[in-house]
């Protein structure tokens, strides 16, 4: 692998100066494009329109390609065993906390779901920590952060980061309050692996930059379609619909309005990289931020296809307290975030 | 040679599949490529990332999609 060398590096900083520079100046080469190469005339719905469309769509791919490049890197660190392995025989609560951190950095896809469910609990890891593990993974993702920074700052991002958190270590604890182990499948106990240790190569810094590239062209490849078109969505909105158009309806005025995100955005399944576009302009129109930091969750982090496939190895009473308990920790987000601000 | 490849059935675990019976197709080599899809048969292996390759009863790697070229190198390892 000496392939990784000087002409690597030289790539890397010609494309990291032309990144700063496309971010930098991206606000003047829209106006440029707008104003001067189509000469459309400013304020009117069209303009506005296609402004907010050509200024946001490089500025979160540029942001997409970053930061998912650095969580690719950040990935190869970690891995579902070595995550078991550092929650076994933690207590409740520490543990909760643990699992919802370490569902952030955890290369995880809704698939493996049940896999790693299995894993843990085989490994004798309590069904609480579990959760909170299986509810931070989805919610607090990559794709969620970049388009986040991007069309919010990081102010409300690190808000839902840290909420999204607090949702995942209160569900999760108080699923194991409760002893609900009698609602997983039976079965589930009986799963026995031979649990080899896979063995574990030393991976060289140079891999862990492949294994970033690797993942931009995975999650990138995957998701830019949703980008653009939850980004058209949402520039048509910011130029057609009237400015306060949704306050009536949903703003922190309406005690309602928390209750009503929700019941609306479980049944509504969508990736983080569609629903965000629409957000932000949800907020820009009137919506408070409690409610629609608490769509926004209930849209990512409860679906009815994860709800699906959790029906494999879960009762049906654990999955209604399941989705109860984590809607009622949006509903306290919502809530305290529409008190805040 | 006889190979697994454990997934649910996710997009990532057909293409593992594929690749993996291209490169033994390519390779020209002795063995049987079966799909494991049964969940508990996947835990017996202690695989908890999908997808998973499994040759002669050890779990070579989980959680990944390699490319033809490294499936070749690991097949013929």
């Amino acid at each position: 692998m000496t392939s990784f060398s000087k002409k690597h590096i030289f790539y890397i900083t010609i494309l990291t100066i032309i990144w700063v520079f496309v971010y930098k100046y991206l606000t003047p080469i829209t106006n440029f494009i707008i104003d001067d190469i189509f000469g459309l005339e400013s304020g009117k719905h069209l303009t506005e329109t296609l402004r907010f469309f050509i200024y946001e769509v490089p500025k979160v791919f540029l942001l997409l390609v970053l930061i998912i490049f650095i969580v690719g890197i950040i990935r190869s660190y970690f891995s579902p065993e070595k995550t078991r392995k550092a929650l076994k025989g933690r207590s409740l609560f520490s543990g909760n906390i643990m699992a919802a951190l370490l569902g952030m950095v955890t290369p995880f896809c809704s698939c493996s779901a049940i896999p790693l469910f299995l894993g843990f609990i085989e490994a004798g890891i309590p069904i609480g920590i579990t959760f909170s593990f299986l509810i931070a993974a989805p919610m607090i993702n990559e794709v969620a952060i970049v388009l986040l920074i991007g069309l919010f700052g990081w102010k409300i991002t690190l808000i839902y980061v840290v909420t999204g958190l607090f949702v995942a270590v209160l569900s999760g604890w108080l699923i194991g309050v409760f002893k609900l182990e009698k609602y997983v499948a039976d079965w589930v106990f009986q799963v026995k692996s031979n649990n080899q240790e896979n063995s574990v190569l030393k991976v060289k810094f140079e891999e862990r930059i492949k294994a970033g590239y690797t993942t931009v062209k995975e999650i990138v490849g995957k998701i830019w379609i949703y980008i653009i078109i939850g980004i058209a969505v949402g520039a048509g909105a910011h130029g057609y619909v009237p400015e306060d158009y949704l306050s009536t309806l949903m703003s922190k005025a309406n005690w309602y309005s928390v209750p009503i995100a929700i019941l609306i955005g479980v049944p509504l399944y969508s990736n983080a990289a569609g629903i965000i576009p629409i957000i932000s302009v949800l907020i820009e129109k009137g919506v408070s931020l409690g409610t629609a930091l608490a769509f926004m969750m209930s849209v990512i982090g409860l679906s009815l296809p994860e709800i699906i496939i959790l029906k494999k190895v879960l009762k049906m009473q654990l999955i209604a307290i399941f989705v109860g308990i984590v809607a009622l920790g949006i509903i306290i987000v919502g809530y305290v975030l529409n008190f805040i601000y | 040679m006889e190979i697994k490849v454990l997934g649910t059935g996710c997009a990532k675990c057909k293409t593992l599949e594929k690749i993996t019976r291209e490169a033994v197709e390519e390779l020209k080599l002795d063995a049987t490529v079966e799909k494991v899809e049964d969940i508990q048969k996947i835990m017996e292996y202690g695989v908890m990332f999908t997808p998973a390759l499994v040759i002669d009863g050890k779990v070579a790697f989980s959680g990944k999609v390699p490319k033809l070229k490294e499936m070749k190198e690991i097949l013929t390892k």
